[in-house]
């Protein structure tokens, strides 16, 4: 089933599929952002995938030159045989913006709105992109992985202080990274 | 067995006014449980019959803060619940008590991240921090008569001042 499913993706979008992979039975494609909405509505109405799993995205802070920074990652299953497929796309730095499938899938619309307010990627068409679980005073965006690590942002005065606990370590980057508990290192 | 055998025949007893108020206040508390998160359980074990609150005189948990003597904080507190937990204290009447209820009640736990307040101790004033992940029934208990002899310790003008309850702006 996998191998064929994987094809006909490929049959129908030999342009915008640009890595594919199967093992055991976990099926991914990895798209264009531009042909986002077509390749959902494919997999839609012709394959059948009518069960909406999960959306999110990945921050890849500091990868290779030229890779986009971001990617997002939706999960799709169809009940006829439990047939799954992982979709891809990457999006680069600097206002990230991907079509909303919230004409396709009804449920994709507030796991956007987390995507949105965790990572700051712009689904276009998405009309409520209202944060979901954080405030609407909170500046940034705490999943990427440039948020400081230690960055508090009360909405009322505290009564003390709210600093880290541990101290940080002196070399310490701004992305949480501590290089001095690497494995290199302790070799 | 009532209080009748004990007095055996006299008519009063001489006490101090704050050791009475007091010894009546401990033995008297209603609660108001804020529960957050999965030490709720642990609560409602603690308060079931198996270990039953009820023997401290504090079976009776109130479902408005302004009929409640102690809050129990129980789970993580986030940033945006502060705003909430901070009103729901200031809509109780003095005297008022706090116990902090599991380790992120306490100190935030280890969610030592954006989300999370770092001890409810920031947000409103604590009397007993009982750790633990989440902390067994015995522990509540042994907390709870560590409030009990605090209250019974008070001065009586403690809680007519201000200054205890005074908070931020």
């Amino acid at each position: 089933m996998s191998k064929e499913l994987l094809q006909k993706v490929l049959e129908r979008f030999p342009e915008a599929v640009e890595e594919s992979h199967s093992l055991h039975g976990d099926e991914t494609v990895r798209i264009k952002p531009e042909r986002w909405l077509a390749v959902f509505s494919f997999l839609r109405d012709h394959l059948e995938f009518d069960h909406w799993i999960d959306l999110t995205a990945v921050d890849y802070l500091g990868r290779e030159q030229g890779l986009p920074r971001y990617e997002v990652v939706v999960h799709l299953r169809r009940m006829k045989d439990g047939g799954r497929i992982r979709v891809k796309a990457r999006l680069s730095e600097g206002g990230p913006a991907i079509d909303s499938l919230t004409s396709l899938y009804k449920g994709a619309a507030w796991m956007e709105r987390e995507c949105h307010e965790m990572y700051g990627i712009v689904f276009k068409g998405n009309a409520d992109l209202r944060p979901l679980l954080l405030y609407p005073e909170f500046k940034g965006y705490p999943l990427r992985k440039d948020y400081p690590i230690d960055k508090r942002q009360p909405r009322i005065p505290l009564l003390g202080s709210e600093e880290r606990r541990f101290p940080k370590p002196a070399d310490e980057t701004a992305h949480g990274h501590d290089p001095a508990f690497s494995r290199e290192k302790k070799q | 067995m009532g209080i009748e055998q004990r007095l055996q025949g006299f008519d009063f007893i001489a006490t101090r006014a704050e050791f009475f108020i007091n010894w009546a206040r401990k033995w008297s508390l209603f609660q108001y449980p804020f529960v957050t998160a999965c030490c709720g359980m642990e609560f409602m074990s603690t308060m079931c019959s198996h270990f039953d609150l009820a023997r401290f005189g504090a079976e009776f948990p109130r479902f408005t803060p302004r009929q409640a003597d102690f809050l129990v904080v129980v789970g993580t507190i986030s940033h945006k619940q502060a705003p909430i937990i901070r009103r729901v204290y200031e809509q109780m009447c003095a005297p008022k008590w706090v116990i902090a209820f599991g380790v992120c009640a306490c100190t935030g736990g280890f969610y030592d991240n954006y989300a999370t307040v770092q001890g409810v101790d920031k947000v409103i004033p604590v009397d007993v921090y009982i750790p633990g992940c989440p902390p067994r029934p015995e522990m509540v208990f042994d907390g709870f008569m560590m409030l009990q002899d605090k209250i019974q310790k008070e001065k009586l003008d403690e809680h007519c001042a201000e200054k205890k309850y005074r908070l931020l702006p």
